[in-house]
């Protein structure tokens, strides 16, 4: 063979073998890439899905409902644990009251009391109530129970009716009740990098016990978590 | 999590029903039922006869001895367990990793079984091209692999009044620790294309609460995970199969399972679980809001109630500590209800916001001690005394309780929950 020939020849191995390598995907760190994977996502699919709503009524349904028709619904879908004034029966969760109690010894946590935003309580009722039945209510439905737990607590008349259209009028008392995380601030004397790490305090007493109080759960009697 | 809103005192019955106590130790000093004609010079039964031959046990399980070793919950807690919590069995537990099974569970409407078929995940708003990925989709895509804690923001929150629960698995059995295999979430946003005011993102369930909570940005780009695999395997159906959203050293409750939808807006929703729940109430009647960082906190697992001492001499003291601002640092050991420090020995690896194991190893004489450790991380934080907390915080925060837990270990070897001052 000649040496043209040759090299011809072993120019098409190292040619056939280029063309055999597998690609490598890996590309450079933290680069955005499109890979192809992922199906696009149809107006259709989305309204299916996009239930959530913001305080500003930012993805509200469309529909209306009044106190009086949200009265019926909730004696119907919800009294049985949340009490027929919202009052809860039993361990389930208080949804009127507690005005005022927030800065107390026993702060009680109600719709009134402490959510800040309609939507807070909208958006909640609309994906996760009923308790058992979630996403069962109509738009009509959803808004009348809303507007009957809203009048529970004295924050519409019993005239009202809630819809997109007058999301706007209704003001929750404890709208101004949060603020942004402060810890780095006000608990700033926890990064202390040096702590003490002999005689730092007078001598410890003990002045409370858990034996005491004994609410804890017997391991023998009770049902087991399982592993599964 | 949920408050403790009835006060019923249901059990009454003594809590340290396995515990002999030292009195009953033998002369071995094994106090426990044990059978003569097992031990030496006899031969036992395992040994003279065939076990189960393989694919019995097809998935296994742990030793049948170990059948107490099982998630708890507190029956007073909740109203219902389907929206309740159960607790990861901390005292019975060593290394870093939780077992998958063990893994404490907080459901908000119970568990979904989701059939990976029909899984689908939704990422849109403020994107250029809304899109859904199938299971399969997520699993192409490429993937990492970490090893984080997640604990409920709840955690410890029973104990803000006072020592309440007689046992580490309940002051502390809201958190876990185990390897996530998933995508990157920034994968997932690059895919789609993120518009110039994108600044929050909303993760929802597909679970009958389609929890949803409110994601700044930044955070999602930065480590989130979507993930599908923990310690290896599936997602167990209790912690989101198929997919969950991992967020490194946050609140576990913005950790949503059963993820089903991404949304991309330019504020915050402000939903129910932002708002009504998972916000820290302070004296004054004002909360904070977004208190996403889990505090370095460090708890004694052993000895702990639920596993008392049962003889003298040389003892190890185990426990867990975790920061979700960054590495665990240095653990400090206390046996005089924090008078006097020392250091620990962090035993294992120590990666970022992933729980640590340490030891201190001591000569226990008998006499009555107050346990203590102090966990210390990257960014300086040292994890406060509950007086400290409460100064600050009062005591109707229910979240985010890091402060030091006591435990009183008595002259008989049995160990109760107490407070110090």
């Amino acid at each position: 063979m000649s040496r043209s020939a040759r090299l011809a020849l072993s120019l098409t191995a190292l040619l056939v073998l280029v063309l055999a390598a597998p690609a490598w995907a890996q590309g450079k760190k933290d680069a955005a890439r499109n890979y192809g994977i992922g199906h696009a996502a149809t107006p259709e699919q989305i309204a299916g899905w996009d239930i959530d709503v913001r305080p500003d009524g930012q993805g509200a349904p469309p529909g209306h409902g009044s106190v009086k028709e949200g009265e019926k619904v909730y004696l119907d879908k919800c009294a049985a644990c949340h009490g027929e004034f919202g009052e809860s029966a039993g361990r389930w969760p208080q949804l009127a009251q507690g005005k005022g109690t927030l800065a107390s010894n026993d702060p009680v946590k109600t719709v009134g009391s402490y959510f800040p935003y309609l939507s807070s309580v909208f958006d909640y009722i609309r994906r996760a109530m009923p308790f058992g039945a979630a996403q069962s209510l109509s738009n009509d439905e959803l808004y009348a129970v809303t507007a009957y737990v809203l009048n529970l607590n004295d924050i519409v008349d019993d005239k009202f009716v809630l819809s997109k259209q007058t999301w706007g009028q209704v003001k929750m008392p404890n709208q101004g009740g949060f603020f942004d995380d402060d810890r780095d601030k006000a608990e700033k004397a926890f990064w202390n990098a040096k702590p003490c790490m002999s005689d730092c305090r007078p001598t410890v007493k003990i002045t409370g016990r858990a034996a005491v109080i004994d609410v804890t759960p017997d391991e023998k009697t009770q049902k087991r978590g399982g592993v599964e | 999590m949920t408050e403790p809103t009835d006060k019923t005192r249901a059990s009454r019955r003594r809590f340290l029903v396995g515990a002999a106590g030292l009195a009953a130790a033998g002369a071995g000093g094994h106090a426990l039922a044990e059978n003569a004609k097992n031990l030496p010079p006899n031969v036992p039964d395992w040994t003279r006869r065939l076990g189960d031959g393989v694919g019995v046990r097809a998935y296994g399980n742990p030793s049948k001895y170990e059948k107490d070793v099982v998630r708890r919950t507190v029956s007073w807690l909740t109203a219902t367990p389907e929206s309740s919590v159960s607790f990861t069995p901390l005292h019975a537990l060593d290394g870093i990793i939780t077992p998958n099974g063990l893994c404490f569970e907080r459901h908000h409407s119970g568990i979904a079984e989701i059939d990976p078929n029909d899984y689908r995940l939704m990422l849109h708003g403020l994107v250029d091209k809304p899109l859904i990925f199938t299971l399969e989709d997520l699993q192409r895509l490429p993937r990492v692999n970490r090893i984080h804690f997640l604990e409920c923001a709840a955690n410890s929150g029973m104990e803000w009044r006072g020592a309440q629960l007689n046992g580490v698995q309940y002051t502390h059995g809201m958190v876990h620790c185990v390897q996530y295999t998933g995508v990157p979430l920034k994968i997932l946003l690059d895919q789609a294309g993120l518009k110039t005011n994108a600044k929050w993102i909303m993760a929802e369930g597909g679970d009958a609460a389609a929890m949803n909570r409110s994601i700044p940005l930044a955070k999602a780009l930065d480590d989130c995970l979507v993930a599908y695999r923990m310690n290896g395997e599936m997602l167990r159906p209790e912690q989101g199969y198929p997919v969950r959203l991992v967020v490194p050293g946050w609140e576990g409750n913005v950790w949503v399972k059963w993820l089903r939808r991404l949304k991309v807006g330019d504020q915050p929703w402000y939903t129910r679980e932002e708002t009504a729940k998972y916000t820290d109430l302070l004296a004054d009647g004002k909360a904070r809001k977004f208190t996403f960082e889990m505090d370095a906190k460090s708890v004694i697992t052993s000895p702990s109630p639920q596993a008392p001492l049962k003889q003298k001499g040389f003892t190890v003291i185990s426990g867990l500590a975790w920061s979700g601002r960054g590495k665990v640092s240095r653990v400090d050991v206390s046996l005089d209800g924090g008078r006097n420090w020392r250091a620990a020995r962090i035993d294992g690896p120590v990666f970022d916001r992933a729980c640590v194991r340490f030891y201190a190893e001591i000569d226990w004489n008998g006499e009555p001690l107050l346990l203590q450790s102090r966990a210390m991380d990257a960014t300086g934080y040292v994890q406060p005394s509950k007086d400290a907390l409460r100064k600050i915080r009062s005591v109707n925060s229910i979240y985010h309780n890091n402060g030091i837990q006591t435990w009183a270990l008595k002259a008989n070897g049995e160990v109760e929950n107490v407070e110090v001052g």
